[in-house]
């Protein structure tokens, strides 16, 4: 396996790329995704060492992961649950019998040297999911596009050792001074979700594939089943692509982009094997199938191990494991205990918070839903929520590069701000005030508007000066509005606005310099 | 008393519990008789003199306190090299493993320490447990205790040739493709594959998966049930172990009673290629067992016959891959790593140093048939002829208790006679191939000398599945009349030792 993959760019990191919308124009996208999603089990898949994330190395290992002559693997009942839980999630059908298989192949972080997986009988075939575009490729009724991802299977296996080559200057096994492998990761249960071949995307193929793993994120995540945190690799994808002359109806030679380790990276990894292929097809050469490695850097693929020498695995049943044949009552317990899908959730809470699917969509890709709904909960009114987690706070998580939910305020927090809006003890601008101190440390938002005296004054006599001075400040203003131009006063209520530092009640103000200046 | 070490199994348990020995003065007098003729038989890779006197101290410790022992509690034992042992090495006969010190013990082995029973060393076998003769081992052959210029038989030659040498009371192995009835058969002792998934595989390196199978090596029937019964039952570390009750193999040995059973004879290994003399020994035997009561008759089974093509796809494809994490990156031998090879060099180096010349031929083999392209033709074919052979095993159980054939076509053959000819060398299991690719049980118990050249002949005994209690019935009375008619058991006949 080592041994191709320090082959260098091909095809282009050298050649000139077609753009996108013309490449889109003349060739139809077809994609795939294998996804590898680390299960959040206790122990590993075949043996009682921790399935936890990371440790000292070689601590979490025992004879059965470490694949010591003479042990042997026993299934664990919590990983084929989990995965039937996915599969029955994905729409699948669970199969009645199945087996694991070996996959043979030498490499020094499997400490086999074959990998227990499954091969022609996984255990999850044949299911869906629907996935909804973001906003900007709303569908032809304006409303946010959806697309039905085929499912072809779901399976378990298990994860191998991590290699650590050191002293050269890459970080790959060419060049090192000396390799290190870890197996901790070793047997820790790892279920791989592979799509059909999605037709029909035409130029949305990089936004659908984004958009499949972003849906696929949030449904493990619902099942239990899984931390998924991507940047620590426990959710890895493999996008597939290929491009054939548009209407041809032909399928075109495919490459496989292996370990996409974001969602914005799955969006570029396909846009770029796009423009990519348009080129090579366009100079009339042929696609070679390849695994490709995408670099999150330059946003471009380079090739990797050619699948045309390809390895031959010589999967065969596992003779050290029996059949597995999940009774179907238990798979009826595990759909009956399924939770509230996020797909059925998104769509109760719009009907139930009165919004448009746009909307719903934008509180989701805000990560903010979890939020909002909390939010709800503690008093405030939809609205208000959407308001101040999508405005305010999200656009302060965006500029420390914070995830939202990771911001030091408490759903209950912005709901007792809002409450403070709705009373009319605290206008917008004071709010944000109020959040500022939350957010910095300074207390609960009624710690933060006592301590710095935030309070909307609307007490007409300490207002009347400030008027005045408005008024004697804008003559040209303040004759527009004697003039019947009541519109102008806009700018004399900012004024008073600015010289009280947002503590007056705006509508106030409004109606004192109204007052002042006609005979209403 | 007799000399401690001539003496059964069943009577050093006895005398243990009883206080008519200790077992360390046992164990002492086992420690003797190796030091006396393992320099000629070469039964063991390595004795571990002072675990074992520590085992028997705790046996009589045990019983000093009032402790109840177990059926075994003080008897000696020869185990496999191919089982591992927290303190012992373990090498299956590789070089690739010559040193390893495994950091657990295999199931079987722990059951046998809680057991009371005194491991005195491991034994000698074939590579991997890949051959009949124990010459492919990489540490040198072991010798037959009735003829020290003839093989033991193998894989486990070392525990049998240790048994007929009276090193050990009993002896563990383990059954692949005969790699306990045969050298059973070929040394005049009791070898017994119990049903498949019986014992555990926990901590036996494997060969094959599917069909590597623990079983006892004894010089009686009986001592060979009491260490079956210590042996087997359901390990939830491997997921292949049966969960179901032990067969009561201990009431069987006892019950030497052949009256009202059906006995068939399967004509397909009573033809061509067999020893004249095996042959003889085997039809003396069926006529004893009707004289005894038994009703005998002939059971075809026709697929039998391609049972040895089968198992050397089946067996080979599977240790193709089993074998596979002997690359010199985590234990045992590592050749080629001066810091200027990749590690794919090292594995290969290591792999092509390590392995012996069976051990690689077995792993092209297997490679060769699971590949793309051949898998269906070899593997997959293969697969379907080994279902066909349990449908011959089902039809033939429906008509009779036991199906009955000779353990091996000849004798035990000479050092070197077949080392060269692997065909010659893989027909010596042809008649207990079956029984592997089945899962049932076989036993094989001696039936007497051979007149041409006399040397031992086995009698193999199969039972279905989870009925190995009926094979042990069959063989007790088969023992028995033999002790009988001769008037002493068999293996005093024994002259390759002075």
């Amino acid at each position: 396996m080592p041994s191709a993959m320090g082959r260098g760019g091909g095809v282009g990191a050298s050649t000139t790329l077609v753009g996108y919308d013309e490449a889109v124009s003349r060739y139809d996208p077809l994609i795939g995704l294998e996804t590898h999603v680390e299960l959040g089990t206790r122990t590993k898949l075949f043996c009682g060492c921790p399935a936890t994330f990371g440790g000292e190395p070689n601590t979490h290992v025992c004879p059965v992961c470490l694949g010591l002559p003479g042990s042997l693997p026993v299934p664990s009942r919590t990983a084929i649950e989990y995965t039937i839980r996915i599969g029955l999630a994905l729409n699948c059908s669970i199969a009645e019998w199945c087996r694991f298989a070996r996959k043979n192949y030498f490499y020094p972080d499997m400490p086999k040297n074959f990998q227990i997986s499954q091969y022609d009988e996984p255990l999850c075939t044949d299911g869906w999911l629907d996935v909804v575009l973001d906003e900007s490729e709303a569908g032809a009724d304006g409303g946010p596009r959806m697309f039905r991802v085929g499912i072809e299977r779901v399976h378990l296996e298990e994860d191998t050792g991590k290699s650590q080559h050191l002293g050269g200057a890459t970080g790959r096994i060419h060049g090192a001074d000396y390799s290190l492998v870890d197996y901790n990761r070793a047997g820790i249960p790892l279920v791989e979700i592979v799509t059909k071949p999605v037709e029909g995307t035409g130029s949305l193929a990089p936004a659908v594939a984004h958009a499949y793993v972003r849906e696929l994120r949030d449904l493990l995540r619902s099942l239990g089943v899984s931390d998924v945190r991507m940047e620590e690799g426990s959710l890895r994808s493999d996008v597939n692509t290929s491009l054939s002359p548009r209407g041809s109806g032909r399928w075109g030679t495919r490459t496989e982009t292996k370990n996409v380790n974001s969602l914005r990276s799955v969006e570029r990894a396909v846009h770029y094997e796009i423009e990519r292929q348009a080129a090579v097809l366009d100079a009339g050469e042929r696609v070679i199938q390849e695994t490709r490695h995408f670099h999150e850097d330059s946003g471009i693929t380079t090739a990797g191990r050619s699948k045309e020498e390809a390895q031959d695995y010589r999967y065969f049943p596992e003779p050290d494991l029996v059949p597995l044949a999940p009774p179907r009552d238990w798979v009826e317990q595990i759909r009956a205990a399924l939770p509230e899908l996020p797909s059925a959730r998104r769509a109760r809470l719009q009907e139930a918070w009165g919004i448009t699917a746009a909307e719903m969509i934008n509180i989701r890709n805000a990560g903010a839903l979890d939020l909002v709904e909390q939010t709800i909960a503690a008093g405030a009114s939809p609205a208000d929520a959407r308001k101040w987690w999508l405005n305010e706070l999200a656009r302060r998580a965006n500029d420390t590069g914070a995830e939202l939910a990771s911001l030091p305020i408490t759903p209950a927090d912005v709901a007792a701000i809002a409450a403070l809006v709705q009373s009319g003890a605290l206008n917008d601008n004071l709010a944000r005030q109020a959040i500022e101190g939350v957010l910095a440390g300074e207390g609960t938002p009624d710690e933060v508007v006592a301590a710095r005296g935030l309070a909307v004054v609307s007490d007409d006599t300490a207002l009347a000066a400030a008027v005045d001075e408005a008024i004697a400040a804008h003559p040209d203003v303040a004759d527009k509005i004697r003039a019947g131009k009541v519109a102008a006063a806009g700018a004399l209520v900012g004024a008073v606005m600015r010289a009280t530092r947002g503590q007056a009640d705006a509508s106030r103000v409004r109606e004192l310099i109204l007052a002042r200046l006609t005979d209403s | 008393m007799a000399e401690l070490f001539r003496m059964t199994a069943a009577e050093i348990a006895a005398a243990v519990r009883g206080g008519g020995a200790s077992a360390a003065e046992v164990t002492e007098a086992h420690l003797a008789r190796i030091e006396q003729v393992d320099p000629q038989v070469r039964a063991f890779l390595h004795v571990a003199a002072d675990r074992a006197r520590e085992a028997a101290r705790a046996v009589d410790q045990r019983r000093a306190a009032g402790e109840p022992l177990g059926p075994l509690a003080g008897v000696p034992l020869a185990l496999k090299d191919v089982f591992t042992t927290k303190d012992m090495p373990t090498t299956c006969g590789s070089a690739i493993l010559n040193g390893w010190l495994p950091p657990y013990d295999a199931t079987i082995t722990r059951r046998l320490r809680e057991a009371g029973v005194v491991i005195l060393g491991k034994t000698n076998m074939d590579e991997f447990a890949m051959g009949s003769s124990t010459e492919n081992s990489a540490f040198g052959p072991s010798h037959n205790p009735w003829d020290l210029s003839r093989v033991p038989g193998g894989s486990s030659g070392g525990s049998s040739a240790a048994v007929a040498a009276y090193e050990a009371p009993l002896g563990v192995g383990t059954d692949t493709g005969g790699s306990i009835r045969q050298p059973g058969a070929v040394c005049g002792v009791v070898g017994v594959k119990p049903t498949y998934g019986g014992n555990s595989r926990y901590g036996v390196v494997a060969f094959a998966s599917s069909l590597d199978t623990p079983g006892p090596l004894a010089r009686t029937v009986l001592d060979a049930a009491l260490l079956h019964e210590v042996m087997s039952g359901h390990d939830p570390c491997d997921a292949t172990s049966i969960d179901a009750p032990v067969p009561p193999v201990v009431a069987a040995a006892r019950h030497a009673d052949v009256s009202g059973m059906t006995i068939g004879v399967v004509p397909e290994f009573t033809g061509e290629g067999f020893q004249p003399g095996v042959l003889a020994r085997f039809t003396e035997a069926v006529e004893l067992l009707e004289s005894l009561g038994a009703k005998v008759t002939e059971v075809s089974c026709p697929h039998f016959t391609y049972a040895l093509p089968a198992y050397y796809l089946i067996a080979p494809s599977e240790a193709s891959s089993n074998l596979a994490r002997f690359d010199g990156m985590r234990y045992g031998l590592r050749v080629g790593d001066d810091g200027t090879r990749s590690a794919e060099e090292v594995m290969a180096l290591t792999r092509a140093q390590g392995f012996g010349a069976e051990v690689k031929r077995r792993i092209m083999l297997g490679t060769y048939a699971l590949s793309s392209g051949y898998y269906d033709a070899y593997y997959g074919k293969a697969q379907q002829v080994r279902t066909l052979i349990t449908r011959d095993f089902e039809a033939a159980f429906d008509r009779v208790d036991v199906l009955v054939s000779p353990t091996t076509p000849t004798t035990a053959f000479p050092l070197g006679e077949r080392v060269d000819d692997p065909m010659a060398m893989y027909l010596a299991d042809l008649c207990t191939i079956p029984s592997d690719l089945a899962g049932n049980a076989a036993l094989s118990v001696p039936c007497g000398l051979s007149p041409d050249d006399g040397l031992p002949v086995g009698l193999q005994i199969m039972a279905p599945v989870l009925a190995d209690d009926r094979m042990y019935r069959v063989g007790a009375a088969v023992e028995a009349a033999l002790d009988t008619s001769r008037g002493h058991p068999l293996l005093n006949d024994a002259k390759g030792l002075a």
